[in-house]
């Protein structure tokens, strides 16, 4: 089992920490795990994005020009990967940061409104938890509650706060399944 | 042992600071900054020197005088800093001076920029700076490898007393990875016998790389191209990947290689018989292994982030006995698998011309594809 993630959207979504709680979650089951942050030429353009392979052997590239799932949290992250997932794979997409949705048929397409979910359980910033609940609900890369684990592992002291918000958000994006 | 999940650049930082690093010397450079930044705070935490220096060129003479007193000193920069330090470097080989330093080398030349590039390879293997020396340099292509390797050079620094060069990209420096980190080394307390201030040491320590007088110089070379003959005998590392029924073999070191791990995965796949060379000691090379494939495999796909400087001592080693190709992206530009995928169905089903200037053709296609910017 291979999967490449990336997970896109403009700074301060918190797209870098949705895809660190992921490899995270992923090296405690004992997986192979990469984390790239854009970096390069990709920077430039205001987003910022990251990419999360998950393997069961050794990772080559840490990067995919095909990659299995995106998460796009904002339009022009949407507009650039949407063509690149490779087929049967997974897009998810905060609906309320988008005015469009996917015309591409042959891969899973969630449309989750990931803003108002987040506000609706209080925080508008755990959005890009919500999206990662969706990915990992529809994908089951990892054993069950992994995600949330991890949380509860390697939230840092002063952020334990969110730790309850966060995984609310897990459980709220979960709920999200394709057709 | 518990996993961490750290950055290259942190994860190198720290194992140097476990393998017994008592004095770091550096100045900041992206993509580099985090390894001097996460020094410059746990150093003085246990009591040991950091010094941000006012210079690349400060930095490394700093590291001369530290490398004196028998202490385990690193210095770590970037491309153009690791230029600055090439004076610095011909005198730490001229005076026999064990110290690590770490290149974590961005696009270039001139200044560039941030992005992960293999150019280097040329400057730090062949020796940017006067002389005739060598630095033992290594590639990591994990940030596990990276810890493993700088755990153990210093000690090959102190046992042939050289430089051990660590040569990163940008990929291999800002990616997080799972690691185990070594647990702390004793540091050592008393210098060896050759340092200033070694309780062992017989009369009057004088360490310089001046030779006024050439047999004198001539005799210290023949010794230090001995003592290379040793490291060539016991340093040379490298990982095969399905080298046993290989028709073709791709060879990459670092990030290159680790992406080519991909593409000849997915040939694999489509039941092409393609195995993988992914040195790990750059200095000295694996020749030997070169060598010996080049006596039954059908040819060679070289990858680089650069404009095929490996290439070169790929092509003197096989010497025209099947056919040496390239594929490479140079100015901070990382290929994707796909890319290095076709390079490999151009070489397996090319016209095997041993003949083959794989720069040239390597070259046209990629001016094809990017254009010269004019």
């Amino acid at each position: 089992m291979q999967a490449e993630i990336i997970i896109s959207g403009f700074g301060g979504q918190g797209t870098l920490y949705a895809g660190q709680v992921l490899a995270y979650a992923a090296m405690d089951e004992g997986k192979h795990v990469t984390w790239i942050p854009s970096y390069g030429p990709e920077m430039r353009g205001g987003t910022a994005n990251c990419t999360v392979v998950v393997s069961d052997d050794e990772i080559g590239s840490p990067t995919a020009l095909h990659p299995t799932a995106v998460i796009a949290m904002n339009l022009p992250s949407l507009d650039k990967y949407e063509p690149m997932i490779k087929p049967g794979g997974y897009l998810i997409v905060n609906e309320d940061m988008v005015n469009r949705t996917s015309t591409r048929e042959d891969i899973h397409v969630l449309m989750v409104p990931a803003s108002k979910i987040a506000m609706e359980i209080g925080n508008e910033r755990a959005a890009n938890m919500v999206l990662l609940g969706t990915l990992e609900g529809n994908m089951h890369l990892l054993p069950q509650g992994a995600l949330e684990r991890a949380l509860e592992a390697h939230t840092a002291a002063r952020l334990k706060k969110f730790i309850s918000i966060n995984i609310e958000a897990l459980r709220r994006g979960a709920e999200y399944q394709a057709d | 042992m518990a996993l961490e999940l750290i950055k290259g650049n942190i994860a190198v930082a720290e194992a140097a600071m476990r393998a017994g690093l008592v004095s770091y010397f550096g100045y900041p450079i992206t993509p580099q900054t985090e390894l001097l930044e996460h020094l410059s705070a746990r150093m003085p935490e246990l009591g040991r020197a950091f010094v941000q220096a006012e210079s690349e060129l400060g930095a490394i003479n700093m590291v001369y005088g530290a490398a004196c007193t028998g202490l385990r000193a690193m210095t770590s920069s970037s491309s153009p800093g690791i230029s600055l330090m090439q004076e610095g470097l011909s005198y730490l080989a001229g005076t026999e001076l064990p110290a690590v330093i770490v290149d974590v080398v961005r696009g270039g030349p001139g200044l560039g920029n941030i992005a992960p590039s293999q150019a280097d390879y040329t400057q730090v293997v062949h020796g940017g700076g006067h002389g005739e020396y060598h630095l033992i340099v290594l590639a990591p292509a994990s940030v596990q490898e990276a810890v493993d390797l700088t755990t153990m050079a210093f000690d090959i620094a102190e046992k042939y007393r050289m430089v051990v060069c660590l040569l990163l990209d940008g990929f291999i420096g800002q990616m997080m990875e799972p690691v185990e980190l070594p647990e702390f080394k004793p540091v050592r307390t008393t210098p060896p016998a050759w340092a200033i201030g070694s309780p062992d040491s017989k009369g009057q320590v004088v360490l310089t790389s001046i030779n006024i007088d050439p047999p004198t110089q001539e005799r210290f070379n023949v010794k230090m191209m001995t003592r290379w003959q040793e490291v060539e005998k016991n340093e040379v590392r490298y990982k095969g990947y399905f080298l046993d029924d290989a028709e073709y073999v791709v060879i990459g070191y670092g990030t290159a290689g680790r992406i080519s791990l991909s593409a000849v995965r997915a040939a694999r796949e489509q039941g092409l018989k393609i195995g993988l060379v992914r040195p790990i000691s750059l200095s000295p090379f694996p020749a030997k292994v070169v060598d010996e494939l080049a006596d039954r495999v059908k040819g060679f796909l070289v990858v680089e982030m650069s404009n095929g400087q490996m290439l070169d001592d790929i092509i003197s080693i096989v010497a025209r006995r099947v056919p040496v190709e390239f594929y490479g992206r140079m100015g901070g530009m990382v290929p994707y698998p796909d890319e290095i995928s076709n390079a490999i169905s151009a070489l397996v089903n090319g016209k095997h011309d041993v003949n083959i200037d794989a720069r040239a053709e390597w070259l046209a296609g990629l001016r094809e594809l990017v254009g010269t910017g004019e």
